[in-house]
């Protein structure tokens, strides 16, 4: 580490670093049994019978739970519900569960589950999503009544105008894989029903309130009587919310019918079956540009494959609307964006929410029209990108906070040294060892849900009698260091040591519902609402104080003009004294958006973050092995609340993205997922991956009360496509479809 | 009788427990939590263990495999009194540590480089490390983690 970087703060690392921290599966509890799921054959059918009698005949099986047994509702869903803990009547796709079976260790419940027999009559399976939308295509959700999930426009313009204005047309389809989260730890939970009736959880999920209401749901409970506690887990990438919660949900069921503690944690074959995807796409574009390189038009036809159930695919597909047309100005616009349901593996959230597929696509073809113009891909993009005060495709002015965009792009061309490198790139020259490329890629990416959910969060701050304190936030730590910038945040506003401050072990029973923590929006709302709890407290110590106003700095409480008046300990057992509680309950909602779904116009996001990422690679001719050299990438971060951890987040997003180019897909055949672990799925080794370079941008927002906007998922957008570019400009090819393989 | 040594402690293993998979015997027998499973199979790294001071995965191993020998896994890594061994201290400092669900692995599977190694290049440090998998940090700062630990134990 280099002497003058920060050192990086995690409140959890004492745990990580010596083997105490406490997973899911980590924990057990006396009189614990297991369950394991019982999966079908194929990935339609009618299911005629389950029988479970010579399983309840295995050694050290309890039960076995079908549908049946389920009190509460069999179909759950955040957006639309039709996602059954326990498959009823249909198998929909080869990750549903027939049935649980619970035995007294984990090994006899897995042998157990092979001995339910099964009664199957097979139905047509339709695994192509252009197959679904034809007119004779039965329908996998019938009570949906298409096999349409969703479809997002935007209708920007006019087409036709900007088809007579534009001197070069270019059409071009794309097409984006199917990825799995490969999060290191498979899901798990165990549920317990507690002497006072609550049925208490601990799970390896990302979305504690919305587990907490699957598993309400499940069991026909009210909210009060489900509490989620969070522990720690190991990865999550968007990935652990549905089907995490369902494990959740069914583990619940397990020991609300038995009265027992159930454990349920997935085996890495299991979680790769059912757990959701990323959405694969087909993106159809047609686009026009003038000579002087400026686009005129977007045409865009995007197919997502959403699987057999919505999940959150019509927000997925939202992002993918607003973004279609990239980091760029465009006149007139027409954008239809479907999601539709297939037999295959469901398609849900992952860390980049249908902007990796868009970028993929938009910043190829960008290249490709500047080629065709005799632009290069420096001029083609400086002529198009959004800038300060533009407009975008949705009619929203980018006025409200700095637009770096171009800063980012040159600070990331500067110190890769792109003018000088690309011209040494191959496009494929015989004469050449080995063929050497470089490429780059840009976004601008919307924060926060937009106009995709509701947007608000809060904090409580609980100062102690001895001066230490208690902080919450309605924020889930997903590994990406979330609960330490939480401290840090709140260090710095109440003008104490981090090491005063301790985050408290989070429970949906403690803090209101602060929404999912997805779209990294952890830092934005959850620090917007330690902010905010921390004016409360300025306010309650100020008036214990009798004095209008008071400054927090360095342990001291000080006048507004910033002079001491007595320590912080001082003050806060004055508080107690008055009988004043220093506890502070802050929220934030983030600003109002707006959207309207029949034009695709509207303000979609408070926010936007600006960022661009370069790689450098080599290409064997001979073998076409492609070797990384050296990536780079500059994000606009708002403000860096923790940079070491903040470049974390930069590096795994850009190896994450290097798979997405590369090595990571998820064929499916007869709808069930072929590689069935980690060693046919193939993520990113040390090997694989180059140096990298992290370059933080700090513009505060404005809208964002700690100035900071979120790091997680822009990171992961951008390798793809500049893996893409670099791997033209190395062999001459154009890779439109992923993964990349060299021909 | 048989024995082995785990964490500096010794434990009498039983002749019908030969077969038995390491992995869960430590998790499931002796507590031992911090080695994890991400696979199962061998490939992730996850579950690595020190045996005689080699980076194996226990996932692979089974008691049989282990006697007469000596183990280390994640919980003996730090001193008795609880003081941090200076990879780990590394490892926090460098921001290593994400979802921490590889860490004992590699903090184990670095600790065997080391051992053999004292001051390994960038290169070897991530040719060696390539054997165990990590999700969420793309390995740049396990890397950095790695050659300052072996920085401040040559010093
Ligand atoms: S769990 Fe042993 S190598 Fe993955
Ligand atoms: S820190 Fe999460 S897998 Fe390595």
């Amino acid at each position: 580490m280099d002497k003058n970087m920060d050192k990086a703060f995690r409140n959890d690392a004492w745990a990580k670093v010596t083997g105490t921290a406490k997973y899911t599966d980590d924990y057990t509890l006396p009189g614990m049994l297991h369950a394991a799921p019982v999966y079908p054959n194929c990935a339609s059918a009618r299911i005629l019978k389950i029988d479970p009698s010579d399983a309840l005949k295995a050694e050290g099986v309890v039960a076995v739970f079908t549908a049946k047994d389920i009190p509460g509702s069999v179909k759950f869903g955040q957006i639309i519900k039709d996602y059954p803990t326990l498959a009823e009547e249909f198998v929909r796709t080869t990750g549903d569960v027939l049935a649980l079976v619970v035995a007294r260790s984990r090994a006899q419940a897995i042998a157990g589950s092979r001995e339910v027999r099964v009664e199957l009559e097979m139905r047509r399976a339709l695994l192509d999503p252009e197959e679904a939308l034809l007119p004779d295509a039965p329908l996998i959700n019938p009570e949906h009544g298409s096999n349409i999930c969703n479809l997002h426009h935007v209708r920007t313009g006019d087409i036709a105008e900007g088809e007579k204005h534009s001197d070069l047309i270019l059409e071009q389809t794309f097409t984006t894989s199917r990825i799995e989260h490969a999060y290191l730890e498979p899901e798990s939970a165990l549920c317990h029903l507690r002497p006072d009736g609550v049925m208490e959880v601990l799970g390896s999920m990302q979305h504690p309130f919305s587990t907490r209401r699957f598993v309400a749901s499940t069991l026909g409970l009210k909210l009060s009587e489900v509490e989620v506690k969070t522990v720690p887990m190991g990865g999550g990438f968007g990935g652990k919310d549905d089907t995490a919660a369902l494990v959740c949900a069914r583990a619940a069921l397990c020991a609300w019918l038995l009265k027992k503690p159930v454990k349920l944690t997935y085996t890495r074959e299991w979680s790769m079956r059912e757990s959701y995807k990323r959405h694969p796409y087909k993106l159809q574009y047609r686009a026009g540009f003038k000579k002087d390189g400026k686009i005129q038009f977007v045409k865009v036809r995007m197919l997502a494959d959403g699987g057999a159930y919505c999940s959150v695919s019509p927000w997925v597909t939202w992002r993918s609307t607003v973004q279609c047309c990239g980091a760029y100005e465009v006149p007139n616009v027409h954008a239809d964006v479907y999601a539709v349901y297939t037999n295959n593996p469901f398609s849900g959230a992952m860390r980049g929410f249908g902007s990796p597929q868009v970028n993929f696509a938009i910043e190829q073809l960008i290249e490709m029209a500047g080629e065709k113009l005799g632009l290069d891909e420096l001029q083609i993009r400086r002529v198009n990108m959004v800038k300060q005060g533009s407009t975008t495709i949705t009619g929203q002015v980018l006025d409200t906070h700095v637009v770096s965009l171009s800063q980012a792009m040159d600070t990331v061309l500067k110190e890769i040294d792109y003018e000088k490198k690309r011209k040494n790139c191959s496009f494929g020259n015989p004469m050449h060892e080995q063929w050497y490329g470089i490429g780059f890629a840009i976004s601008y990416r919307g924060m926060s849900l937009g106009a995709e959910g509701v947007d608000f969060n809060s904090a409580i701050i609980n100062v102690q009698p001895d001066g230490s304190v208690l902080i919450e936030t309605g924020v889930h730590e997903n590994g990406q260091g979330s609960e330490s910038a939480m401290i840090l945040i709140a260090s710095e506003e109440l003008g104490i040591p981090k090491e005063l401050i301790r985050y408290r072990m989070p429970s949906t029973s403690n803090i209101p519902d602060g929404g999912t923590t997805v779209a990294s929006r952890g830092t934005l709302l959850g620090g917007g609402a330690v902010v905010k709890a921390a004016e409360i407290l300025k306010s309650i110590l100020a008036s214990a104080l009798d004095l209008p106003e008071i400054s927090l700095k360095a342990g001291n409480v000080c006048t507004k003009e910033g002079k001491k008046l007595l320590t912080w300990n001082e003050a806060i057992r004055l508080c107690y004294s008055k009988q004043i509680y220093p506890y502070a309950f802050g929220t934030f909602q983030a600003p109002k958006v707006s959207w309207d779904e029949a034009t695709g116009q509207g303000n979609a996001y408070f926010t936007w973050v600006y960022a661009c990422q370069a790689v450098e690679l080599s290409v064997d001719p001979k073998t076409k092995k492609v070797t990384l050299i050296n990536m780079v990438a500059a994000h606009d971060v708002g403000k860096a609340i923790n940079p070491a951890l903040a470049k974390g987040q930069f590096y795994g997003g850009m190896a994450m993205g290097a798979g997405y180019a590369l090595w990571e897909d998820l064929p499916v055949e007869k709808g069930l997922v072929k590689p069935t672990n980690l060693h046919t799925y193939r993520i990113a080794r040390a090997k694989d991956l180059p140096e990298m370079k992290a370059i933080l941008i700090e513009h505060p927002d404005p809208n964002s009360p700690s100035g900071a906007k979120g790091i997680g998922e822009p990171t992961n957008e951008l390798m793809a496509p500049a893996i893409a570019n670099a791997i033209y400009r190395a062999t001459g090819v154009r890779y439109p479809n992923q993964p990349l393989r060299i021909k | 009788m048989m024995q082995t040594t785990i964490n500096n402690k010794l434990y009498i293993i039983d002749e019908t427990l030969l077969e038995q998979s390491l992995v869960y015997y430590l998790r499931e027998e002796l507590g031992l939590t911090g080695t994890k499973i991400g696979c199962d199979i061998g490939v992730c790294g996850s579950c690595t263990v020190l045996v005689d001071m080699q980076a194996l995965r226990s996932c692979k191993l089974k008691l049989k495999d282990i006697i007469d020998k000596s183990v280390i896994t994640i919980e003996g890594v730090a001193a008795e009194d609880g003081s941090l061994h200076p990879l780990q201290q590394a490892f926090i400092d460098c921001g290593a540590i994400q979802c921490g669900f590889c860490t004992p692995g590699m903090v184990l599977f670095a600790l065997a480089l080391l051992h053999k190694n004292p001051a390994p290049s960038r290169a070897e440090i991530r040719a060696a490390i390539n054997a165990n998998l990590c999700r969420c940090t793309g390995y740049q700062q396990i890397i950095d983690a790695v050659q300052q630990a072996a920085k401040a134990m040559t010093r």
